[in-house]
């Protein structure tokens, strides 16, 4: 069990241009006991953070330290850490039982110790039936529960970490893994560090997670957090398909000037003056009343019937809006002028697509 | 261009991988292939194009007959899962490559089109190796486009690529498609996929065609539960019942007043879909006592799933909402919302729509 | 899958056909011709049945020549796979140093065979050879061709030299293949050096593996060029193989007959070899099969 702190930044190069870092400075804590994601786009550097909290890889600056002791340049086997890859790593001349007996006979912990520990841990990723079976001829989800067990089966183990870990399962079976995943971090109460591309599989593990972008973490927040109020215009972007509108905006003490219409804004919500941009999600775009305030008048483009819900397509200024309607309401018509409700509670304001207000 | 099967099926050793069907996707339209893994829907890809002959049946273009016709004498473009494109070709000559085999002229100009369409003007001087997965696909798409063919097959195009990569080239390729040049196949497992590109789906299962119309109206009114299944993401809740008079009797739940038609009766099975199941309660609702096991975050909604005595239940709630595992919900029904399904899986009630 | 048939595909085959049947066919039925008969003269000739396959089985010196063939090439294969993957290990994985040990290592396969033989018989001569001087100066008793036993070893020895390359070559490619999880994940597992290579590496080229141990089966028990040219088979029979023996007898001593029928045994006892090398290797790498 373990708290981890990061104080650090990572650079190919000794000359230091910013766009040689992997990793831009950052500080972090992952406190003990909790589940993580890191989430974001191919090349956002997750998963170099993720290497450098393992030991794979050491910061070309500063340090990282498991509950205070500094494991900079500790090897992974030092630092106790778990990790599970992409695809399954299993050693396939083995059995599943021996598999899972490796990192204890490593460790030279006496055997029948290793066989208790062992049962146990396939007792909780289901995996008992499966002991004597060669691990090579089993389906990637096991086989993957079996890299999982690997990590978890070391009594000492300091935190577990994911790199994608679902990439290759069946779509039928990511379900079950995934609870499966949750109920383990509820047991065993261990740090959890999961990597993904994937909003579902962040979102729905993590109690908080970490949205980075371009070698940088831009949020750290509950996924509640993320949706309703993303600190960083990427984060309204990447969270929610589709994601956050957003429309230039300029504000002075009257008002938002947006396209052209001077909008009241909330009274308890301070807009700092100057060149903003307005974000509202989809599902909190409704449509207003003709001329209502903090409404402005758009022409429909797309109305898509997806089932559950209709997305409506309007274009304003040059810019599209999207919004989600309830599917039992009767649509606009495409090329008709609807008015939709831009200022609202669940509207947020960015200034250097940072959240100001 | 107007494509058909007749009758087609394939046989690989003891297997069947098609069984008769008969379809003919609607003339420079797209077409929807959506079906699990398995289903089908490459192997029906494959003898359209011509790369595979079907055991029986016969394939017409424009009522020529086509079948076993070799699918290098074949007008067709197609774009797999994976990445293809000639590595050691770069990006322009990589569209352009179709065209220069036809020696057409302009091929400079109409390449630089294509790739502005697509985004990838910038990297036209590149190699493939040289770019993300998204830019990959994205060339891929182009030289498919660039051969204007008059039949477009698309096998699962975006599957590979991240879901934000995915959302914006889905919504481009459905503009490209609306141009009407070529009749557009398009395969893919994702039921949310196939209501965004809209046009028409042809639902498939196991080797069999189950239905083919409008998209929406295949979503609204599945013929049989079959097709329900297999168009709806996440699964639709299904609860047992029993029928009575004005109504119907969930086993181990509550009685829903609903009319059903006449020949009904028995044991009939209600299916909900997960967006029909709400935690706001309305008039005329049922309540359904609940225990949460996980709640799934997409980012716009959460997936709730829930046991109860009625078996396990997947709710949709729009938004982001956090369960702690066990809690108790009540989750809320309107009778309305409910499809039916008698004995023989055949739809006896859909919900009434409003469009 | 079932491609559609196109006839005009055999046409393309026919010439790749006809050139196997003039370099393979044609002379394997004159081989089986040759081995039912007496070849007194060109003109007169007769039918003896299996009676040279009788005597060829009876041939003492031919058991001789077997049994040191079968020595030699099981000595090859336990001398040149361990060293060869050894070898592959020890190589440098990217880099200018990768391509630069690549070619370094693959030099010997580029000589041809009756090179290497004069290489190694100026190498290994005790006036002006680098080895040969080399063995003498440290006060040893060293002829390759007075010594049977150091002249099967010299024999071995170059065979080394010359093919252990293709084996470290094929383990580099196999070793290269094995993806950077493997090894991270054993790390994390606390794995030594050896358990690494015991339970992931091993395992991982276990394929290209087997092909090297049966192109180097094949190879080593056709081994003709080398030891001909260095030792000439001797001294006495000692590095006298199957090949040599061979053509000794259709050549030296125009036994058309015997020599014929001994091929065909010989070719039969190459395929007899491969076939169960093959299958015992195939059994040995998929462990998985075996516990169902």
């Amino acid at each position: 069990m373990a708290r981890i702190d990061l104080d650090l930044a990572h650079c190919y190069r000794p000359e230091q241009a910013e766009i040689d870092y992997a990793l831009l400075p950052l500080k972090m804590t992952f406190s003990d006991g909790g589940a993580y994601a890191l989430l974001g786009p191919s090349g956002c550097g997750k998963t170099t953070m993720l290497n450098i909290i393992s030991g794979l890889l050491i910061p070309s600056e500063g340090t990282v330290r498991i509950d205070g002791r500094d494991v900079t340049h500790a090897s992974p086997q030092q630092r106790n850490i778990a990790q599970v890859f992409q695809f399954p790593v299993i050693y396939d001349t083995m059995t599943v039982a021996e598999n899972l007996a490796f990192p204890l006979q490593n460790r030279r912990m006496p055997t029948a110790q290793i066989r208790k520990r062992v049962g146990e841990i396939a007792e909780m990723l289901e995996l008992s039936a499966q002991l004597d079976r060669r691990a090579a001829g089993l389906s990637a989800e096991q086989q993957q529960k079996i890299s999982l067990g690997r990590g978890l089966v070391r009594p000492d183990v300091a935190a577990v970490l994911l790199d994608e870990p679902l990439t290759v399962i069946d779509p039928n079976l990511k379900f079950q893994l995934r609870r499966k995943l949750k109920q383990i971090h509820r047991e065993l109460k261990l740090t959890f560090i999961y990597v993904t591309h994937d909003q579902v599989e962040a979102l729905t593990f993590a109690d908080e997670i970490v949205v980075m972008n371009r070698r940088r973490a831009v949020q750290v927040g509950a996924a509640e957090v993320l949706f309703e109020r993303p600190a960083h215009t990427f984060v309204g972007y990447f969270i929610g398909s589709p994601g956050m509108n957003f429309l230039p905006a300029r504000a002075s003490a009257t008002g938002v000037n947006v396209a052209g219409q001077l909008l009241a804004t909330l009274p308890h919500r301070a807009v700092p003056d100057g060149e903003l941009k307005l974000g509202i999600r989809p599902e909190y775009l409704t449509l207003a009343a003709h001329q209502a305030p903090g409404a402005l008048a758009a022409r429909v483009t797309h109305v898509q019937d997806l089932g559950t819900h209709l997305l409506l397509s309007a274009a304003l200024d040059g810019h599209t809006l999207k919004a989600r309607l309830a599917s039992d309401v009767a649509p606009p018509q495409v090329g008709e002028s609807v008015w939709l409700q831009v200022i609202s509670e669940h509207t947020c304001f960015y200034q250097d697509e940072e959240l100001v207000a | 261009m107007q494509l058909s099967l007749e009758g087609v099926t394939k046989q690989v050793g003891p297997e069947t991988w098609l069984y008769p069907l008969t379809l003919a996707p609607r003339p420079s339209e797209v077409t929807v292939l959506l079906g699990a893994t398995r289903a089908g829907k490459t192997s029906l890809l494959r003898i359209m194009a011509g790369l595979d002959r079907p055991t029986t049946g016969h394939v017409r273009v424009d009522d020529q007959d086509v079948t076993g016709l070799s699918v290098r004498k074949r007008n067709v473009a197609m774009v797999y899962q994976q990445f293809i494109n000639y590595p050691s070709m770069t990006v322009a000559e990589n569209i352009g490559s179709p065209l220069r085999l036809r020696r057409e002229l302009n091929i400079e100009q109409r390449v630089r089109e294509l790739a502005e369409r697509l985004h990838i003007g910038q990297y036209l001087a590149r190699y493939p190796a040289e770019l993300s997965g998204g830019e990959q696909q994205r060339v891929a798409l182009a030289r498919a486009l660039a051969k204007r063919a008059p039949l477009m097959l698309l096998d699962e195009p975006l599957v590979n690529l991240d879901y934000k990569l995915r959302e914006g080239l889905r919504e481009e390729l459905a503009q490209l498609f609306a141009s009407g040049e070529s009749t557009v196949i398009y395969a893919t497992t994702e039921p949310g996929e196939a209501l965004l590109l809209g046009g028409h789906t042809a639902v498939m299962d196991a080797g069999e065609l189950l239905q083919y119309g409008a998209t929406t109206e295949v979503f609204h009114r599945p013929r049989s539960l079959r097709e329900a299944r297999a168009f709806s993401d996440p699964p639709m809740n299904l609860l047992t019942a029993t029928t009575g008079t004005g109504s119907v009797q969930l086993q181990g739940g509550p009685t829903l007043n609903l009319q059903l038609p006449p020949t009904a009766a028995g044991t009939v099975t209600v299916a909900v879909r997960a967006s029909a199941l709400r935690l706001q309660p309305r008039t005329g609702d049922v309540a359904l006592a609940a225990r949460v096991e996980l709640s799934e975050i997409s980012g716009s909604a959460t997936f709730l799933h829930v046991s109860s005595a009625m078996g396990e239940l997947v709710a949709q709630l729009t938004g982001v909402h956090a369960f702690e595992p066990d809690e108790p919900v009540t989750l809320h029904l309107s009778p309305a919302q409910v499809y039916v399904f008698d004995s023989t899986d055949t739809l006896l009630i859909a919900p009434e729509r409003s469009t | 899958m079932n491609k559609p048939v196109n006839q005009k595909a055999w046409l393309l085959v026919l010439p790749v056909l006809i050139c196997v049947a003039f370099s393979s066919i044609l002379p394997l039925m004159t081989v089986v011709n040759y081995s039912v008969q007496d070849i007194i003269s060109p003109e007169r000739r007769v039918f003896v049945g299996t009676e040279w396959f009788a005597s060829v089985m009876r041939d003492r010196e031919l058991h001789a020549a077997l049994a040191r063939q079968i020595v030699f090439s099981l000595s090859v294969l336990a001398v040149e796979i361990p060293l060869g993957i050894a070898l592959a290990l020890s190589m440098p994985a990217s880099g200018w140093r990768a391509s630069a040990a690549l070619v370094a290592v693959a030099l010997p396969l580029l000589i041809p065979w009756n090179v290497v033989g004069t290489i190694w018989q100026i190498f290994c001569r005790t006036d002006i050879g680098l080895l040969g001087s080399a063995i003498k100066a440290l006060g040893l008793e060293y002829s390759y061709t007075g010594d049977a036993t150091q002249a099967w070893l010299t024999v071995l020895l170059m065979d080394v030299w010359h093919w252990t390359p293709l084996v470290a070559l094929l383990a580099y490619a196999g070793l290269r293949a094995i993806p950077d999880a493997y090894y991270q994940a054993a790390r994390i597992d606390g794995a030594s050096r050896l358990a690494v290579f015991r339970y992931i590496q091993l395992p991982k080229i276990r394929g290209v593996l087997m092909i090297a141990v049966l192109l180097r089966f094949m190879d080593s028990f056709m081994i003709y060029t080398e030891p001909f040219v260095l030792t000439g088979g001797g001294p006495g029979n000692a590095t006298t193989f199957l090949s040599q023996y061979l053509t000794q007898k259709a050549v030296g001593q125009f036994d058309l007959g015997p020599a014929a029928a001994f091929s065909l045994i010989y070719f039969l006892i190459i395929m007899l070899l491969c076939f169960i090398l093959y299958n015992w290797m195939q059994r040995l790498g998929t462990p998985g099969r075996a516990d169902k």
